[in-house]
């Protein structure tokens, strides 16, 4: 074989090899084939039926309600027929944007903080370098069937424990968060560099300084950047959970647009896109400053 | 007040309030320690905390009271009821159910016996949605994958030289990305009516906000070289962008292309909650009749199709990169 490759009369031109580059045509066409296949397949359900009867009144009417929100809703002005709760001493209206939009961040901070504190042991639990794998194994299945389950379907299980109010959601994320948050906390214990405990042994450390100094050093910066992450997701499902009555602005958003009140749906909205840019901007400038240290 | 110390450096507004240590070495020369800004960030995070416990009725002791009723649920939820063969079954085959144990799985009539369970258990009727909710999840991936990537190039500042047109499509692309999918899929399942087109669309409209971001983020650090080369050969943008840049990203694409339908599944099966179709109508009405050996049926079924999904996703997204 290399004999012949030696006796090769003159190295091939430009033209020569691209005429000689590998063709599999028919792999190609097998791959686009199979795509075909199974778009036709998933076309094959999901029909057209044609725009409902109210269909481009409901269009028309969200339009309308985001370019002309309801501002005493979305200021959240107290008016006589408006309900009221006292938080620190301040009168908040509590049907008003501000006042849920805080909410729907307070369950989604606590979720997160309460998850992220929970997925400390779990992941630590779960990672083969520090306990024997059959455990690990064990606690990998868990978080698994954690991060499967819809966080809806938590949701709905919860309410049954806590009824439908705030707290079932800051339960259920709590409970959801653990899933992902472990998961990526499991990638960092992994990464650990030992070395450097070995020459913090070499120097005398005891065990605590060798955590102290060593270990938190590498893991906290990672740690903290995965459940800033999780609080964007979060901070979107805490939305979502509030469709079935966790709390939050998602309960009354989908009652004004099941009952068509298009102003307060776009003042709901427009206060939910603005709080969520924000959200987002902040937590990647946070994000960006702990990478670079 | 001085901004700026001997250096040029900017001082931070923390260091400027408190003032750093300054510490003498043994050479003489003077360090200065700028203060731990640890128990300002604990001091914030204890002050959110406490003001999030009072805004969202946070109570421990309803979990202390109430919490063993989750488990109750949680058991039930384990033992689905595909696998649950009753005491009646077993005798229909002509078993004991007293004398059934682990050894009875060599007994073939055990096999019959789950087997009849199974199909008169809630796991056919489930088939169906849950077909609904792969097949809503692959179109509305695939078309929105389609649309998103002229819209990603649009959206790139390296290609697209109009800051202006730039800044709005991205703009409109954060407002599709804030929006929940569950919200869109409400709204769509109140124009084009409940069932699975309006599923299709919340996914499609969701998949394009996340798929461009990615994209557009990707094809903004791509080697321009090829690209400024084909132009300056007299292509236009679009050959240009089609012979030079489109091999680069095209691996990127289709590994988001598959995350996206990976999250897209996962999406799609709580979207029949608000009436856009797939398995999302079973888990409500599951859950409202209180049946969770059923609800752990579904939940069975959608997590075996969950994680095939990603094996699957995961195995073609190795060969990709």
């Amino acid at each position: 074989m290399s004999e012949k490759q030696i006796k090769a009369p003159r190295p091939l031109s430009i033209e020569e090899t691209y005429a000689q580059r590998p063709r599999r045509w028919w792999v190609y066409t097998l791959i686009v084939l199979v795509v075909a296949l199974i778009l036709v397949w998933s076309a094959s359900g999901v029909q057209y039926k044609g725009i409902a009867n109210k269909g481009s009144e409901v269009a028309q009417g969200i339009m309308r309600g985001l370019v002309t929100p309801n501002w005493d809703l979305l200021l959240g002005r107290i008016t006589e027929d408006t309900t009221t709760t006292k938080i620190l001493g301040i009168t908040i209206s509590t049907e008003g944007v501000p006042y849920l939009l805080f909410q729907t961040i307070a369950i989604a901070f606590l979720g997160t903080i309460i998850g992220g504190l929970l997925a400390v042991p779990i992941s630590f639990l779960a990672c083969d370098r520090v306990v024997p794998k059959w455990l690990a194994k064990i606690f990998q299945l868990l978080i698994l069937l954690i991060r499967t389950i819809p966080s809806l379907v938590w949701a709905l299980v919860w309410i049954r424990v806590t009824g439908p109010n705030a707290f079932c959601g800051v339960v259920t994320q709590s409970v959801c968060s653990i899933g992902m948050i472990s998961k990526m906390y499991i990638t960092a214990i992994e990464d650990l560099d030992v070395r450097i405990l070995e020459s913090l042994d070499a120097s005398g450390c005891n065990g605590f300084q060798k955590i102290r100094c060593g270990i938190l050093p590498q893991i906290i910066p990672n740690f903290i950047s995965t459940v800033i992450y999780r609080f964007d997701i979060n901070m979107k499902d805490a939305t979502t959970l509030g469709i079935v009555g966790a709390g939050g602005i998602g309960a009354p958003l989908i009652q004004c647009i099941t009952s068509s009140r298009w102003s307060m749906v776009g003042s709901y909205l427009f206060g939910l896109i603005i709080l969520m840019m924000l959200i987002e901007w902040v937590s990647t400038k946070i994000r960006n400053r702990l990478t670079r240290g | 007040m001085k901004k700026k110390n001997a250096t040029g450096y900017r001082v931070p507004l923390f260091d400027r309030i408190f003032k750093p240590r300054m510490l003498v070495l043994a050479n003489g020369h003077s360090v200065a320690q700028p203060r731990s800004r640890m128990p300002l960030i604990i001091g914030t995070v204890i002050a959110l905390v406490y003001l999030s416990i009072k805004l969202t009725g946070f109570d421990l002791g309803i979990i202390a009271r109430r919490g063993h009723q989750f488990f109750v649920i949680l058991s039930q939820i384990f033992s689905p009821d595909v696998f649950n063969i009753s005491a009646k079954t077993f005798e229909q085959f002509g078993m004991d159910p007293a004398a059934v144990s682990f050894l009875s799985i060599f007994d073939g009539r055990w096999w019959e016996a789950l087997w009849y369970t199974m199909q008169h258990s809630f796991a056919p009727t489930v088939f169906e949605p849950l077909l609904d909710t792969v097949r809503m999840s692959v179109l509305g991936s695939f078309i929105g994958a389609t649309i998103a990537l002229p819209i990603a190039v649009a959206c790139s500042t390296n290609i697209n030289r109009n800051r202006a047109s730039v800044t709005i499509l991205r703009l409109l692309l954060n407002i599709i990305r804030t929006l929940p999918t569950l919200v869109i899929a409400k709204i769509f399942a109140l124009i084009f009516g409940l069932g699975t087109y309006a599923g299709t669309m919340a996914i499609l409209v969701f998949t394009i906000g996340v798929i461009a971001k990615m994209m557009y983020e990707s094809i903004e650090t791509i080697d321009m070289g090829a690209f400024e080369a084909m132009e300056s050969f007299g292509a236009n943008k679009f050959q240009a962008f089609w012979s030079a840049c489109m091999k680069q990203i095209l691996p990127t694409y289709l590994s988001y292309c598959l995350y996206a339908l990976e999250m897209n599944i996962r999406a799609a099966s709580i979207l029949g909650y608000v009436g856009a179709g797939g398995l999302g109508i079973l888990i409500d009405e599951r859950i409202g009749w209180r049946d969770y050996n059923g609800l752990g049926t579904v939940l069975i079924m959608l997590f075996i199709l969950v994680v095939t999904i990603e094996h699957l996703s995961q195995y073609l997204r190795k060969k990709l990169s």
